[in-house]
């Protein structure tokens, strides 16, 4: 099978004045096409510095990160940036749409940024996108006349517009209640089972458990990975993160 | 990462690898949004933000406004000035006796009789003075005039029929002199518009007689007004033969044989050849009464009307330079708001910024944007200003009081001047957008 995501040594330290943060100290994995990966830690672990990665918002200090075939830790920042608009449908925690437009115009922006494609054509595609996560019927509403559910699911269709090679999720439930999460992860499930690389990443494990390979960082560095049905066994994750938390809270400022 | 390394890194690629690589880098490179639709965005914002966006425009409107406005007022009095002047004829040389130049030792100055018919009669000779169309040898004085029991003091002008053409002077009622009037010294007399009104309240002033000076003259004709007040103006004299000035109403000197005049106006073929006239006049003068040829020893004076326009043509040209200056500070303000709105609407819109980066956005995207943005406020801003300007200028030259003269080119100039300022004030904010981490941006509260 081929890798859809390739990380060696992955290292990421940032300068705090005198003080260098290594945030991530050297990870290496694989990501196959086809699959659903959480990437799971406490705050500061360092999932987040990860995430920048492998999203390219972020560029690695050292190590080596290959997407869909693409040496992205050489890349310059312009091209990052159409990797991003091309390879990678981002989902975050607070939906992140434009109030001011419509959910048609919000899917559809990534073509605009893709370039070439005429306007009836991106039209058409979010339409499309919509449809397919059941927004169909809501393509002229603006993003206060929806739900959070609704809102989550009109930014998933925005992520999945330009057909990207992985769906790379933030947190993509930390805003919804516990039924309309469920929901979401059952679409990230169904997107899944249709052949869509999905990248989760969170800090709860009832989120973790919809997928089916966990990626455990702590400290900067990879600690376990396993599939999701064999994690939560012996050791009880919840209840040591409340512990660590206080002490690690600078790793979670960004430079 | 520099291109260096990618080379390096890429030459342990097997090489179908390295051109697969190629292609799909070639490929990424290949899309991205046109300027259109950057443009298109930034539009969209302003039009869901139209408070805003019209306060941030006032302060450009305003300021292209003024600009118009100032400028067409002070344009419009640059006109008038400039046509009352050029009312006498453009392509007038004035002489008068008296040394024009200063230093040096000079002789009778202002002693009436440097100039005589004679040197009138050169000037005329068209062999001599090819550039010279037309000559009026004049007289002045001013006398006492009685109608019946009205009275007035007026300036009168001895002059040939030749005056007439060469001040561009219209007879409402009657006829202007004539030659033989000219030449046998007749007690004809043509008054000017208000001196007409002052003695002939009831009109029917041609015909009648007037004692000038205690000897009695008909008045033949009367000027048109000419609606001009000041120096030169017609409407305050009369016009008597000059013949009849020089002998029986001033008692003129004869000089070598010749009638004194106490002014020679000389018309020139035409503006273009004003300059080319004067030097010519010039020369014969000094040819014809033995004075030096570089000019230093002149009995005479020649103004040039030409130079008369120039001068007042620069001072007018200052003010309306003032004004425009002034307006042009108030459109800087201006710029100084949009900037001053798009900073605080990169701040406002941190995590839009961040989202457009994350899907794909480069940052000349973003920087275009939010330049697009700040171009549209001062084009907004300045359309607007260049028809309040336009409407302000307008009802200004409905009132009366000064003449305005709108032109294209201000126009244009202000609202250039306006997008250059938007232009100029949208770059800081747009390069802070642009810049901004999309990892930061993204999470900003």
């Amino acid at each position: 099978m081929q890798s859809m995501i390739k990380v060696r040594d992955l290292a990421r330290t940032y300068q705090m004045g005198d003080i260098e943060i290594h945030a991530l100290r050297g990870v290496s994995f694989d990501i196959h096409r086809g699959e659903f990966v959480a990437i799971i830690g406490p705050s500061g672990s360092g999932k987040s510095t990860l995430m920048n990665l492998i999203g390219c918002l972020d560029t690695p200090s050292a190590g080596s990160y290959e997407l869909d075939g693409l040496p992205v830790d050489l890349l310059d920042t312009e091209l990052l940036a159409a990797v991003r608009n091309r390879k990678i449908g981002f989902v975050f925690q607070q939906f992140h749409l434009l109030a001011r437009g419509t959910a048609l115009a919000n899917v559809a922006l990534p073509l605009a940024y893709r370039g070439g494609i005429s306007s009836h054509e991106r039209l058409e595609r979010a339409a499309a996108a919509l449809e397919r996560v059941g927004l169909g019927n809501r393509l002229d509403h603006r993003p206060h006349q929806l739900s959070g559910g609704q809102q989550q699911r009109v930014a998933i269709a925005r992520a999945l517009v330009n057909d990207p090679a992985l769906l790379l999720a933030d947190e993509p439930t930390g805003a919804l209640d516990t039924a309309t999460s469920a929901e979401i992860l059952g679409l990230f499930s169904d997107l899944n089972r249709s052949g869509m690389t999905v990248v989760l990443v969170t800090h709860e494990p009832d989120v973790a458990r919809a997928t089916r390979r966990l990626l455990e960082i702590r400290d900067g560095r990879l600690m376990r990975d396993v599939p999701t049905s064999e994690a939560w066994t012996s050791q009880p994750v919840p209840a040591q993160r409340r512990r660590r938390l206080p002490v690690r809270q600078q790793w979670r400022i960004a430079p | 990462m520099t291109a260096q390394d990618s080379a390096g890194e890429l030459g342990t690629l097997r090489a179908h690898e390295a051109a697969t690589l190629d292609a799909a880098i070639d490929d990424l490179l290949a899309g991205g949004i046109s300027w259109r639709e950057t443009a298109h965005f930034a539009f969209e914002t302003l039009r869901t933000n139209p408070v805003r966006t019209l306060l941030t425009a006032l302060g450009v409107l305003i300021g292209v406004a003024a600009v118009i406005a100032l400028l067409a007022i002070g344009r419009g009095s640059q006109e008038s000035i400039t046509s009352s002047i050029t009312a006498n004829g453009a392509n007038l040389i004035t002489l008068r006796p008296g040394a024009s130049t200063s230093g040096g030792v000079r002789s009778a100055v202002g002693e009436s009789g440097s100039l005589t018919l004679d040197d009138a009669e050169a000037l005329a000779d068209p062999m001599r003075a090819p550039n010279v169309a037309l000559v009026s040898p004049e007289y002045n004085g001013s006398a006492q005039l009685v109608a019946g029991s009205n009275n007035a003091n007026a300036r009168v002008t001895g002059a040939t029929p030749v005056y007439a053409e060469v001040h561009n002077t219209t007879v409402e009622e009657g006829g202007f002199l004539t030659e033989a009037q000219h030449r046998s010294a007749e007690n004809v007399v043509i008054l000017g518009a208000n001196i007409a009104t002052t003695l002939f309240p009831d009109g029917g002033a041609v015909g009648e007689q007037v004692r000038l000076s205690g000897q009695n003259f008909t008045v033949i004709g009367v000027l048109k007004s000419s609606g001009g007040t000041g120096f030169g103006s017609v409407d305050d004299g009369v016009i008597v033969p000059l013949t009849t000035a020089q002998r029986k109403l001033f008692g003129a000197r004869a000089v070598g044989g010749s009638w004194s005049v106490s002014t020679i106006v000389v018309q020139a073929t035409s503006a273009e050849t004003v300059d080319a006239a004067a030097e010519e006049v010039a020369t014969i003068l000094r040819e014809d009464h033995d004075l030096p040829a570089d000019g230093s020893g002149d009995t005479f004076s020649a103004i040039n009307q030409q130079t008369i326009l120039e001068t007042v043509t620069q001072t007018t040209q200052l003010l309306t330079l003032f004004l425009g200056a002034i307006a042009a500070i108030s459109l800087l303000v201006g710029g100084i708001g949009i900037m001053n709105i798009m900073l605080v609407s990169v701040r406002e819109r941190t995590r839009e910024i961040g989202l457009r980066k994350a899907l794909g956005a480069k940052e000349s995207d973003i920087l275009l944007q939010f330049l697009f943005e700040s171009l549209a406020l001062s084009g907004v801003g300045g359309l607007a200003g260049l028809i309040l300007g336009s409407a302000i200028a307008l009802s200004v030259n409905l009132t009366g009081l000064v003449t305005v003269s709108l032109s294209w080119d201000v126009a244009l100039l202000a609202f250039g001047f306006a997008l250059a300022v938007g232009l100029f004030f949208g770059i800081a904010p747009a390069r802070s957008a642009a810049k901004l981490d999309p990892i930061v941006a993204l999470r900003y509260e």
